[in-house]
């Protein structure tokens, strides 16, 4: 996910103002209770309407994975409905590269729906009758590409979803995981340029989840398609997601980027969320390190010892023009200034010690820091210093998630709700 | 006294009143029947043709010919071995008793009636499924035919249509065809919800869904309904020879008459073998085409 970090300036693909979707009879007149601000509870209590959405913006940007999550029952299965308008909201807006989906015919949603989304579904949505590589030229049968072409172009992706070999079976013949590389296949194979994932994934059993995620990051980062992915599981979304957007009871609770939601939640719902999250694996090392100090940078003993004397602690990092080489500890100087005083400051002095990524997930950096008495330098691909990760940082960040934790889940809920 | 007789006696019309809507009514009708007949008659033209042609096909065949047809069908819908043997013992054995001609009408007129039920009920249907308001109209006209005494809609039939074929289609037709309907309905309404909402993401038009997803889907339910029409057809021809439908149901009408009880027994199991290889026949075929639906058994 951090891979997929772009510095240019995002282009906004969807926007969504001021959507609300009120379910029942006749949502339209029960709408102004509901500027009013009136409570779901209330409203379904005074006229028997459902409140589905409140008041939802957002922007999503072309090439990002945007996850929108939160609860059973928290509207967001309706929201993903509304960008290809299997819903219509009830007002609002939705627009797309500056088309107003909401006001395109019949004719023009048909070719909307054909050209411009896709979408993978919770409980797959296969054709039964249909062999698995029909399935996946479903999409462009319907858009009326002929069928040698089409079944061409189901296999290619069928290949690349890892189901080579199973184009003649039937959906029931596969387990839940193939099913779903079948309907991911069908997404990819219209060539479209968003992807509907409602809970894709969540119908699996964890170990092919976590293979289907690791394969969805990895196709995205060939295919760079625009994702809006829905999911109910925290630890999927900070997983995939490049922004988050967290859903409660129908309302946009926060809104950003993975690191964000993690270390600042917005409020008491959001924390809850947040706290049984697995941090080690959630977090890159470039989000907690330190910034970078304890440069050694001399050319010679004498004045790396002068830098050294300067410094908090008894060691450094030694760079030169090639980079970073490796630690020096103070001890280690002055036994060669006592060897040779005017002796030029090399890579001999140093102890190796292994850099790390600042795209790592922390996680995988846990022994290497646990082990190592200095504080690990974190190095850039281009063979720049960035930042220190220490032992006791790394204590710190992933200790957090229980050390203020002094509510239970279960009371922050009720004082949210 | 006269006045309070509501109280132990349900108000009811005079017999003469009564008479005069019954007179009224039947003169309108037989008004409408001479002025309309012919040219209703001659509507059905082009299906009577059909009929007779179909008829003297299946008579002037030779037997063996029929039979390895019917074998022939058996064997390309079930492919069970079973079933064929059973089909070819069954017709030989008809034949053997001196049921031969009467089976080859039974079996036209009934095959012309189910085709024409598929034809007219499978679409009614659909527009049942697609259509809330639809289905609550029709559905009342479905439990008014399959509840009405056959023979009482037999009566205008014959008024308009006078004695033959014609009017024992009609009658077989309306008396076998709610079930069609019904389930074609039902297998729609039932298609998972979930397919349906994917090919409409995919932008699936309506007639691309109905086609394409409901149609499939709803196949298995269709034919049950398929089957229970034939079922319901091969019932209604003993009914249907009392308005002068030639067939097995005749010599069954004689020996309810003449206490006949041999014969009538005879065309009966006749009646009843041509139910079950219908049945078995259609069912095989139905289970055959559907085996890639049924649940995980070799994953």
């Amino acid at each position: 996910m951090a891979e997929a970090k772009i510095e240019t300036q995002p282009t906004a693909l969807i926007k969504i103002e001021g959507l609300y979707k009120l379910f029942g009879k006749n949502p339209k007149k029960y709408m102004p209770l509901v500027h009013e601000g009136k409570s779901k509870d209330e409203i379904l209590a005074a006229t028997g309407h459902t409140l589905g959405l409140k008041d939802i913006n957002m922007t999503i940007n072309k090439g990002e994975i945007f996850v929108i999550m939160g609860l059973s029952g928290s509207g967001k299965s309706t929201l993903i409905r509304h960008f290809n308008r299997l819903i219509d909201p009830t007002e609002g807006v939705i627009e797309m590269e500056g088309t107003d989906v909401m006001k395109l015919g019949p004719k023009e949603l048909e070719q909307f729906r054909r050209h411009k989304m896709s979408m993978v579904f919770q409980r797959f949505g296969l054709l039964p009758h249909k062999t698995v590589v029909d399935n996946v030229a479903y999409g462009l049968s319907i858009q009326g590409v002929s069928k040698s072409e089409s079944t061409a172009k189901a296999k290619e992706w069928l290949e690349t979803v890892g189901l080579a070999g199973y184009e003649e079976q039937y959906p029931a013949q596969l387990s839940g995981g193939q099913q779903q590389r079948v309907g991911l296949a069908r997404a990819l194979c219209t060539d479209a340029e968003i992807l509907l994932m409602d809970e894709a994934f969540s119908a699996l059993d964890p170990l092919i989840r976590s293979e289907m995620q690791d394969q969805l990051i990895e196709l995205q980062q060939k295919l760079q398609k625009t994702i809006i992915f829905i999911t109910h599981d925290l630890d999927e979304a900070l997983r995939i997601g490049d922004r988050i957007a967290i859903l409660k009871d129908g309302e946009m609770v926060q809104q950003g980027e993975p690191e964000e939601i993690l270390l600042n939640p917005a409020t008491d719902y959001v924390e809850a969320f947040v706290r049984d999250v697995n941090r080690a694996r959630a977090l890159t090392v470039e989000t907690v390190m330190k910034d970078p100090a304890y440069r050694i940078t001399a050319d010679t003993i004498e004045e790396a010892l002068k830098q050294m004397r300067g410094f908090k602690e008894d060691y450094g990092y030694y760079i030169n023009d090639d980079g970073y080489q490796g630690v020096v500890t103070e001890e280690a100087l002055e036994d060669a200034y006592a060897e040779d005083n005017n002796a030029e400051m090399t890579s001999e002095c140093c102890e190796d010690l292994d850099s790390i990524s600042p795209d790592a997930v922390l996680e995988t950096v846990i022994p290497e820091t646990l082990n190592s008495e200095y504080s690990l330098p974190v190095v850039d691909e281009d063979g720049e210093f960035t930042g220190m990760l220490s032992r006791s940082t790394l204590a710190e960040v992933l200790g957090n998630e229980t050390a203020d934790s002094s509510e239970s889940v279960e009371e922050t809920e009720r004082k949210a709700g | 006294m006269a006045e309070t007789s509501w109280l132990s006696e349900i108000p009811q019309l005079s017999r003469g009143e009564l008479r005069d809507i019954r007179k009224g009514l039947d003169g309108i009708y037989r008004d409408f029947s001479r002025e309309y007949g012919e040219t209703i008659e001659a509507l059905f033209d082009p299906l009577l043709a059909f009929l007779v042609w179909f008829e003297k096909l299946l008579l002037a065949s030779p037997w063996f010919l029929v039979i390895a047809v019917i074998a022939g069908l058996a064997w390309i819908a079930s492919r069970s071995w079973k079933l064929v043997l059973g089909v070819v013992v069954s017709f030989f054995m008809i034949g053997y008793f001196g049921m031969w001609d009467d089976t080859m009408r039974t079996m036209s007129i009934i095959l012309v009636c189910t085709m024409m039920a598929i034809a007219l009920g499978v679409p009614i249907g659909i527009a049942m499924a697609r259509s809330d308001r639809v289905q609550s109209t029709v559905t009342p006209m479905l439990d008014i035919m399959q509840t009405m005494p056959a023979f009482v809609y037999l009566i205008p039939v014959v008024m308009l249509l006078g004695i033959g074929k014609i009017p024992g289609v009609i009658a077989v037709i309306i008396y076998a065809i709610p079930p069609v309907i019904r389930l074609t309905n039902l297998g729609i309404r039932l298609v998972d919800k979930d397919v349906l909402e994917a090919a409409t993401a995919y932008g699936a038009n309506s007639v691309q869904r109905l086609m394409g997803v409901q149609l499939p889907l709803a196949m298995p339910t269709i034919m049950a309904g398929i089957n229970q029409t034939i079922m319901m057809a091969l019932s209604m021809v003993v009914i249907a020879s009392m308005i002068g439908v030639k067939g097995l149901g005749q010599p069954v009408l004689k020996s309810i008459t003449n206490q006949y009880f041999t014969l009538g027994l005879l065309n009966g199991l006749a009646i009843v073998a041509l139910a079950i290889i219908f049945d078995r026949v259609s069912q095989a075929y139905a289970k055959r085409s559907q085996q890639h639906m049924e649940g995980l058994d070799n994953g």
